[in-house]
């Protein structure tokens, strides 16, 4: 199990040195900051100056090598924009976007889990029917289009809640129940799936034949079995706590970490570019590996394998 | 022998979206207190479907008609609640695949102290320790040990002995083994059966064995039901099946057992497969396949009648009675005394 997990772990390394290298390559190649930052009538000494300092006249395997021990050593650089800390720049703005994606998560699962397993219960009835053509409806429509056409229901024609902004819990509304609406659509689509799956097995018939009502049989046999798909789904959700709500700040102008990617990225803001690509890619490998430690607890066939694996 | 279950013109449509398809045409069939009834057959003549939709567990894309008696008492179309306490007590079931019939995330002690709960009211230490006394008695060694193990980690034989001690958790009246063996190897087959037969005499339970082989029927069986394109097509005591089947298809299954002594022999196979339920011949559904055939049997499905002298022995030919053994012929000097009024 220690050796298993060591193993994940090592993996999950490799992964984030990989995401590391990627953030340097894609955002060398993708254009010069002096030009951007400065502005493209600046005179050369400036972009001299610029490039000396922030070491960007060096070969670029220099600055790869510097800028990788750098980032071992927890030093991430300064943002280009403003000069503080990339670290300090972006952890500011990520309460601002858990704010809003917790809560989101939360409404993905409430809604997305229930829908899924009774969309399976009540196969090819109207029910099913109702909430996988929801469920479809949900997936389909882009997240900017839901955030807009909601914007313009509850903040235009009703007046209810703000369109834009963070200033009180009412501007996280809209952003919050459109990630969550989109997100359960998924969720219920995967559950009901899995719980197909699990429902044509030969132990629930077994179950049934023993004597159990069907709620029970569902309860405690398909239930259990089905949890382990969806393990899968949810890490991928928890994963994109931090990043996954880029699209929705942006329409609805909430300030996190979404919406700072998106400016960085405009402005060749580099260093905070480079925080915000390696904080996405941590949270999905923790999150990642959490979920393949949750499959172990949940499924004794996978506890096993680890075992004869790790001892 | 008293009747313990009696199925009355069974019949079954499963709902295919557009329309329904029959797939079992009014089946009856009785089973006496502590009796063995072979039910033997190819896959998807019927043999599962009759038993799963007497408890009411093929779902409600199935619809049934006919009379399924328990002790005289009707239990088909019975509440789900009623059914629920039957199965597992009154009538047990296991399954053709041991190891995906049993829950994968749950330890074994756990699935069978879910059953003796149900059905004796046991909890706790004393669930636990009558969990280990059933798998004992079902020759699982280390039992209490067993008990914390999952199905993942036993062999297919093992897990179909601990679906046999769950099945006795309930003990039940009549246990309804559905291909209990198909799964698993020879060696493994024989030792639960011997364990079937074994169970069967000290506890007195009544035995509905499914098969599709013969030989494991002719074994264990007091009487067998032959199926086929989901009608009982002959039904006799074990003894007369084998010593005179009237049935071709019957006859066609008994040529293709191997025999033990004797010469050896060419297998014989019966030529063509069964057809699908939606594509029933209009008269005898073994007519495409029978060597005997003739239009006759195009006609209509035949009557289920006694056949030769045994007052339990009923085949559905037209043409066995025909063609029948002509040494009953020549005894009674008089061949059409064979076929009742």
């Amino acid at each position: 199990m220690v050796q298993y997990l060591l193993m994940k772990i090592f993996r999950a390394l490799v992964t984030v040195t990989l995401i590391v290298s990627a953030a340097f390559v894609v955002l060398r190649l993708s254009g010069d900051p002096a030009i951007i930052i400065l502005g493209p009538e600046a005179p050369p000494e400036a972009f001299e100056a610029f490039r000396r300092n922030w070491g960007l006249d060096q070969p670029i395997w220099v600055q790869y090598f510097k800028y990788f021990v750098a980032v071992a050593q927890g030093d991430l650089g300064n943002s280009m924009r403003d000069g503080r800390s990339a670290l300090v720049v972006v952890g500011e703005r990520i309460p601002l976007t858990l704010a809003i994606t917790l809560p989101a998560l939360f409404i993905k699962l409430a809604i997305g889990l229930p829908a899924g397993v009774v969309a399976a219960l009540y196969r090819n009835t109207w029910v099913d029917r109702l909430i996988m053509m929801l469920s479809v409806a949900g997936f389909t429509v882009p997240s900017f289009v839901l955030g807009l056409v909601l914007a313009m229901i509850f903040a235009v024609w009703l007046g209810w809640l703000p369109s834009g902004g963070s200033d009180t819990w009412a501007h996280a509304v809209l952003p919050t129940v459109t990630m969550g609406l989109v997100g359960a659509a998924v969720i219920a689509r995967f559950t009901r799936s899995a719980m197909l799956e699990v429902l044509g097995q030969p132990y629930i018939r077994t179950a049934s034949a023993k004597g159990l009502l069907w709620r029970n049989v569902v309860r405690s046999h398909a239930l259990p079995n089905a949890a382990i798909p969806t393990l899968t789904i949810i890490g991928f959700l928890v994963g994109s706590l931090v990043a996954g709500a880029v699209v929705v700040e942006s329409v609805f102008s909430w300030p996190g970490v979404g919406r700072l990617l998106v400016n960085a990225v405009a402005n060749r803001d580099l260093a905070v570019v480079q925080v915000i690509l390696l904080l996405v890619g941590l949270t999905m490998v923790g999150a990642n590996l959490a979920v393949d430690i949750l499959y172990g607890i949940v499924d004794p066939r996978l506890r096993i394998k680890r075992l004869q694996a790790g001892s | 022998m008293e009747t313990l279950l009696s199925i009355e013109d069974l019949a079954i449509d499963f709902d295919q979206g557009k329309r329904f398809v029959r797939a079992l045409h009014g089946v009856s069939l009785t089973v006496a207190r502590g009796e063995v009834l072979g039910v033997v057959g190819e896959s998807g003549c019927g043999k599962s479907i009759t038993w799963l939709a007497a408890l009411g567990l093929l779902g409600s894309r199935a619809r049934i008609s006919g009379s399924v008696q328990l002790n005289g008492q009707e239990i088909a179309g019975a509440p789900e609640n009623d059914l629920a306490g039957l199965r597992g007590g009154r009538i047990a079931m296991i399954f053709q695949d041991p190891s995906s019939s049993l829950n994968p995330v749950h330890r074994i002690g756990r699935q069978i102290v879910e059953a003796l709960k149900l059905h004796r009211g046991m909890t706790g230490a004393s669930a636990d320790a009558e969990a280990a006394r059933l798998l004992d008695r079902v020759g699982i060694a280390n039992a209490t040990r067993r008990l914390r193990e999952y199905p993942h980690e036993m062999s297919g034989g093992m897990n179909q002995r601990i679906m046999i001690a769950m099945a006795l958790a309930g003990e039940p009246d009549l246990l309804i083994a559905d291909e209990p063996t198909t799964a698993l190897d020879a060696t493994i087959q024989a030792q639960i059966l011997d364990l079937l037969t074994e169970l069967r005499r000290d506890s007195g339970m009544a035995l509905v064995l499914i098969s599709h082989d013969l030989g494991v029927v002719a074994d264990m069986s007091d009487r067998v039901a032959v199926m086929y394109g989901g009608r009982v097509i002959e039904e006799a005591d074990t003894g007369s099946l084998f010593d005179s089947p009237a049935h071709p298809y019957t006859k066609g299954l008994i040529a293709a057992l191997p025999d033990i002594d004797g010469p050896r022999r060419r297998l014989e196979s019966i030529p063509g497969t069964v057809p699908a339920p939606d594509r029933l011949p209009p008269g005898c559904s073994f007519a495409p396949r029978c060597a005997i055939a003739s239009k006759i049997c195009d006609a209509r499905m035949p009557a289920f009648l006694p056949y030769g002298e045994s007052q339990s022995h009923f085949a559905a030919c037209v043409k066995c009675r025909d063609e029948k053994p002509a040494e009953s012929a020549r005894l009674s000097g008089n061949k059409h005394v064979l076929v009742p009024a």
